[in-house]
């Protein structure tokens, strides 16, 4: 305990040369926690939001567009296909069950989704508060809206049009709050959900003449996506390609399409995993030079200190632990600047409210934050401690 | 209490120091005088356990030493060997009162804040106790090293040209102060110098029967 007391006065005896190592060990360890958050979150939001979808069948184009915007509700979406392609998929033989997700307009920034109950039961939600919707206009709030928003159970909206927000408000047609879902941390927090009909009846409201018009439109009813299940994993072989080669729609399985997108980002994580550990390096040769020169500098004091009867050990302890000293408010700092990095990414591209990224995460693998702050400088002050060591009290005598 | 007989010190690949016979008794002072280079440093460093003798035999305050394993002879050190410097070596990163804890805790022993305030008051420097060593003056140093080598109450007190650069009145003062350290203590004192000037302030009636000798090292003995 004396031992980290006097070594702590020590180490701010030069409070330049502390303070500058405490930052460039920080930025080190920032950079590790971030990657570590990033990577963390995006693997955890990939497996929570891509369980139970064997494979997306939507309009052609590009395949991780479909996936961005249908699974994980982060892109827009292709364009949409007509309800009797996809109700064809539902007799399919090698189907077992048939979502679909309807797209189009948001209320203030998010994103109604008209689709069964279905949707809810394969996310394994349950409602907080309210009922499921039992006919169309009837909206179940997720619970990040319903926090953000401050909606409550019978209260009516109008949609905007398009999935940002702003865009032209469908005024005629208003929604009613029935339902608002428990917190899943899924996908579905932040979608404002009704049935497929209401998607349908909006734009129908809006844009028939008359009933002639109404009637050819339903006909001509889409869906912007369908989220498919197999009953046999063997389906895979095989039904893309059918999709793909007989219907006017493409079918994308998200977890080629989510590995493609990682294997992606790898190569940035890579090149920021490479740099981190250059930081890092830079550190330990950093908290290295200052230990180094603290033991030349003092060693008439560490050589006092032997003279005094402190065995070569605990002086040399004196030394490593200004090194966990370093290390333990590097460490303290690293962590919140990478939380703070990763909250910053998540507010910058506005993934916050998408629950992708942000901040104030703690994963179990954070861990190796403080393992790896206490362990470079104590590595880089092995050097100067065995000095420490090894410092001769004679050569105090001879005044050399 | 120190003697030795026939106490000689091989360096590794250097000369061999053979060192005239000492028998100081406890509470006696000891004058090491002799030029630069003579072995003053080594003959201290062997009385204060940190180097073992290539031949002869030594007892320092009842402890034959060269018997002592390493560890066994830091712990002896602590205990009863004060020690002060000629560079003084206050640690710069510290005050005056961590100082003389970190004295105690080099020692393995408990901080005991009255214990040191008791060896600053005794110097005159308690006042001084949360200054950092570079707002003391040299004098003021001089007693704080003074307070920190006695705070352990050693057996024997070992003083490293203590008059080294100073004037012939800070010089008389520290001698003074030396002295009358060592007779509070009832410790053995030796004062290892090249400066003429010690014996001349070594008060007469300390010579006799109080026990002041003077061992005079000589470069020839190389």
């Amino acid at each position: 305990m004396k031992t980290l007391a006097f070594a702590w006065r020590y180490l701010w005896s030069r409070p330049m040369s502390a303070a500058l190592n405490v930052l460039l060990l920080s930025l080190g360890l920032a950079s590790i926690t971030f990657l570590l958050l990033v990577g963390h979150q995006l693997t955890k939001a990939f497996e929570r939001d891509l369980a139970g979808i064997d494979v997306v069948v939507g309009a052609k184009g590009s395949p991780m567009q479909l996936i961005l915007s249908g699974v994980l509700h982060i892109d827009v979406p292709p364009g949409n296909v007509p309800l009797q392609a996809v109700r064809a998929l539902e007799k399919h033989p090698l189907v077992a069950s048939v979502i679909p997700i309807s797209l189009g307009d948001n209320f203030r920034s998010y994103r109604i989704v008209g689709t069964s109950h279905d949707y809810l039961a394969l996310h394994g939600v349950t409602l907080a508060q309210g009922q499921l919707w039992q006919q169309s206009m009837q909206v179940v709030l997720g619970a990040t809206v319903a926090a953000k928003l401050g909606a409550a159970l019978g209260q009516t909206f109008a949609g905007s049009h398009g999935l940002g927000g702003g865009g032209h408000a469908h005024g005629d047609n208003a929604y009613t709050v029935v339902g608002i879902l428990a917190p899943s941390g899924s996908v579905l927090d932040r979608l404002v959900l009704t049935d497929s009909a209401s998607v349908w009846k909006v734009h129908e409201d809006f844009t028939a003449l008359d009933d002639d018009d109404r009637k050819a439109m339903e006909e001509e009813r889409e869906v912007t996506m369908a989220l498919v299940r197999y009953k046999t994993p063997m389906a895979a072989v095989s039904f893309p390609r059918f999709v793909n080669t007989t219907t006017e729609m493409q079918a994308a399985a998200p977890a080629l399409e989510v590995t493609r997108l990682l294997n992606m980002l790898g190569l940035g994580t890579d090149v920021l995993r490479a740099f981190a550990a250059v930081l890092l390096l830079t550190a330990a040769l950093s908290v290295f030079i200052a230990l180094w020169s603290a033991v030349r500098e003092r060693r008439g004091d560490l050589a006092l200190l032997r003279m005094l009867g402190a065995p070569p050990g605990k002086v040399a302890a004196l030394l490593l632990c200004e090194a966990v000293w370093l290390g333990l408010l590097a460490a303290a700092l690293g962590l919140l600047l990478g939380q703070g990095f990763a909250a910053a990414l998540g507010w910058f591209l506005k993934l916050d409210t998408t629950l992708l990224i942000g901040g104030m995460v703690w994963p179990p693998a954070l861990a190796v934050v403080p393992a790896l702050a206490v362990g470079v400088p104590l590595g880089a002050a092995l050097l100067p401690a065995l000095g420490a060591y090894r410092i001769s009290v004679l050569e105090l005598l001879q005044g050399r | 209490m120190i003697q030795t007989q026939g106490l000689c010190y091989q360096y590794p690949n250097g000369p061999r120091l053979v060192f005239p016979d000492a028998d100081v008794p406890q509470g006696a002072v000891l004058l090491l005088s002799g030029p630069s280079g003579c072995g003053k440093s080594t003959w201290l460093a062997l009385v204060a356990a940190l180097v073992l003798p290539s031949a002869g035999s030594l007892t320092v305050a009842g402890q034959a030493l060269g018997v002592l394993t390493s560890v066994a002879a830091d712990a002896w050190r602590a205990s009863a060997i004060g020690f002060l410097p000629q560079k003084l070596h206050l640690s710069a990163a510290l005050s005056v009162y961590q100082n003389l804890a970190m004295a105690q805790w080099a020692a393995g022993q408990a901080e005991d804040a009255r214990c040191i305030h008791a060896a600053l008051q005794a110097l005159g420097v308690d006042d001084l106790a949360s200054r950092k060593p570079g707002q003391l003056s040299g004098g003021q140093a001089q007693r704080v090293a003074l307070a920190r080598s006695v705070l352990l109450q050693p057996q024997v007190i070992l003083a490293d040209e203590p008059t080294a650069s100073l004037d012939d009145e800070a010089a008389a003062d520290a001698v003074g102060l030396l002295l009358t350290a060592a007779k509070t203590q009832g410790a053995t004192l030796v004062i290892a110098t090249h400066d003429a000037r010690v014996a001349t302030l070594i008060p007469p009636d300390l010579q006799g029967q109080n026990g002041f000798q003077s061992l005079h090292l000589l470069r020839n003995m190389l």
